[in-house]
């Protein structure tokens, strides 16, 4: 099968690469990019954890093929830190509100929410959670996740 | 898992794409959003020798209202639709099945094409097109064709369109005032498919009486189904909601092929479809008496 080659830019780096068509952009960003941040749970658009920006827009890396991705800025937990170092607003709330335990769903959920505050800047308890609804968490029970999510908002820096 | 390995196409243009489809037969399968077809290729349930990538066609996306209907290109994404004012004043009742539509992350890649064209019988956009008698536009190297929305279902994940054939719009008629339109599902998770689920469109007259009238049930068999005969009962009358109940059993009691799996038997899903008209009916005719 041919590969393909494609450019694009990840976390603002210019990238380009051959790719054969059936790999996935998680597996891209994980393998070829060696960014591991990316988690993947179930592979077929399910569980949100391997969630990344592309284009701005939050979409399961796991459903785009990184041929798809030709000419796209996609950006990974990783690309969220602030440009000082450190974590993101929305990481700092995940932290101070207890919204992770053992951390796999954490990289998918800190990107989706950093989607949705884009978008909404003023959610109302029925939106965050709807919002989560992509995402799962196997461990927290997600009340942490949900306070995380608000505290964000409130402090409304979180994008 | 992974996908089984495939030759990746990314047409320009609309001729282009339907001669390639042509050529390479039923070894081809055209790719969208992705957010159906892709999870079938991971799970090995499918597996196509060639991809043919939507996403560079020319004309395809794209949202107008215009001569009293909202035409929506094929590859505009669920999520386009969601922001749309357009869709919200003229088509409110797309608008609203949209959210209902898996997740946001999913709605920002699936398309309005994609979910009519996958054709699941449990989709909301299918119903919708039902509800609406919507018009499907279609391209092959045979040419242009319109299809009515009744006869491009044809069977569970199956529709009227040939192998080599592209949808490349849909045209929603715009209903005139005042009018009500409301979406009920039942889904045993937010963002899951529904068990089942119904829509329903009034329309009244400058009697205030009932003109026009649309009630679609959909997951409750291989394909979305209206409710002709609860439709004709209902032309002339005035809008109530206290005969709710008795439409929602007419509307659910003629369908004879209701999936039945661990989920729910046939009767439980019926009743739910039920319940749902009746929330759908009660939505629709509030707003239309309001409006
Ligand atoms: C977790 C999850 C939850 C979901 N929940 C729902 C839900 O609740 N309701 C719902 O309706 N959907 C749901 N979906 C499916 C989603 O709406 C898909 O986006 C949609 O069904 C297919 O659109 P797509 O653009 O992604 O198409 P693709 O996946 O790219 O394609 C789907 C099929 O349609 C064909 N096709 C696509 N476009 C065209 C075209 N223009 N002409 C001809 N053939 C075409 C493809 O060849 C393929 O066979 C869910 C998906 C996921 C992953
Ligand atoms: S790994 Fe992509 S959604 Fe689960
Ligand atoms: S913290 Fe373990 S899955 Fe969410």
């Amino acid at each position: 099968m041919t590969d393909v080659d494609i450019r694009l830019r990840v976390n603002g780096v210019p990238r380009r690469a051959t790719v054969p068509p059936r790999l996935t952009l998680a597996d891209f960003l994980r393998t070829d990019c060696g960014l591991t941040g990316t988690h993947l749970g179930c592979e077929h658009g399910v569980c949100g954890a391997c969630t990344v920006l592309l284009d701005g827009e939050a979409v399961r890396a796991c459903l785009v093929f990184a041929v798809q991705a030709d000419g796209a800025e996609v950006t990974t937990v990783e690309g969220l830190t602030p440009p000082g170092g450190g974590l993101s607003a929305v990481q700092t709330a995940f932290r101070d509100h207890h919204a992770l335990q053992c951390g796999f769903c954490t990289p998918g959920l800190v990107v989706s929410v950093t989607a949705f505050l884009a978008e909404h800047p003023r959610p109302t308890d029925e939106e965050i959670r709807e919002a989560l609804s992509g995402n799962l968490c196997r461990c927290t029970g997600y009340q942490g996740i949900v306070d995380a999510v608000r505290a964000a908002a409130e402090r409304g820096d979180a994008v | 898992m992974k996908p089984a390995a495939f030759e990746y196409h990314a047409p320009v243009d609309p001729e282009e794409t339907v001669a390639l489809l042509a050529r390479l037969g039923d070894e081809a399968k055209v790719l969208a959003g992705g957010q159906s077809l892709v999870p079938m290729l991971a799970l090995r349930l499918a597996a196509f020798g060639h991809l043919v990538d939507l996403r560079r066609v020319k004309g395809l996306p794209g949202i107008e209202h215009r001569g009293g209907v909202v035409r929506i290109g094929a590859t505009t994404t669920q999520a386009a639709v969601e922001r749309s004012d357009v869709v919200r004043d003229a088509a409110p009742l797309l608008a609203r099945a949209t959210p209902l539509i898996g997740h946001f992350q999913i709605r920002s890649r699936g398309t309005v094409g994609g979910s009519l064209a996958h054709a699941d019988a449990a989709a909301e956009y299918p119903a919708v097109a039902l509800t609406l008698d919507a018009r499907l536009e279609t391209l092959s190297p045979r040419g242009r064709r319109t299809v009515p929305a009744d006869r491009f279902f044809t069977g569970t994940w199956s529709t009227d369109l040939a192998e080599d054939e592209l949808l490349t719009a849909v045209a929603l008629p715009v209903w005139h005032r005042p009018r009500g339109f409301a979406v009920a599902e039942f889904a045993r998770r937010s963002g899951d498919f529904a068990l089942a689920g119904a829509t329903v469109a009034v329309g009244l007259g400058p009697d205030r009486r009932i003109d026009r009238c649309a009630i679609a049930v959909f997951g409750l068999g291989p394909v979305p189904c209206r409710a002709r005969a609860a439709e004709r009962e209902l032309i002339g009358r005035e809008p109530t909601t206290e005969a709710a109940g008795d439409i929602a059993d007419l509307a659910v009691s003629g369908l004879d092929s209701v999936p039945a799996d661990l989920h729910g038997s046939a009767g439980y899903r019926k009743r739910v479809g039920a319940a749902m008209v009746a929330r759908a009916w009660r939505h629709a005719v509030r707003e239309a008496v309001h409006d």
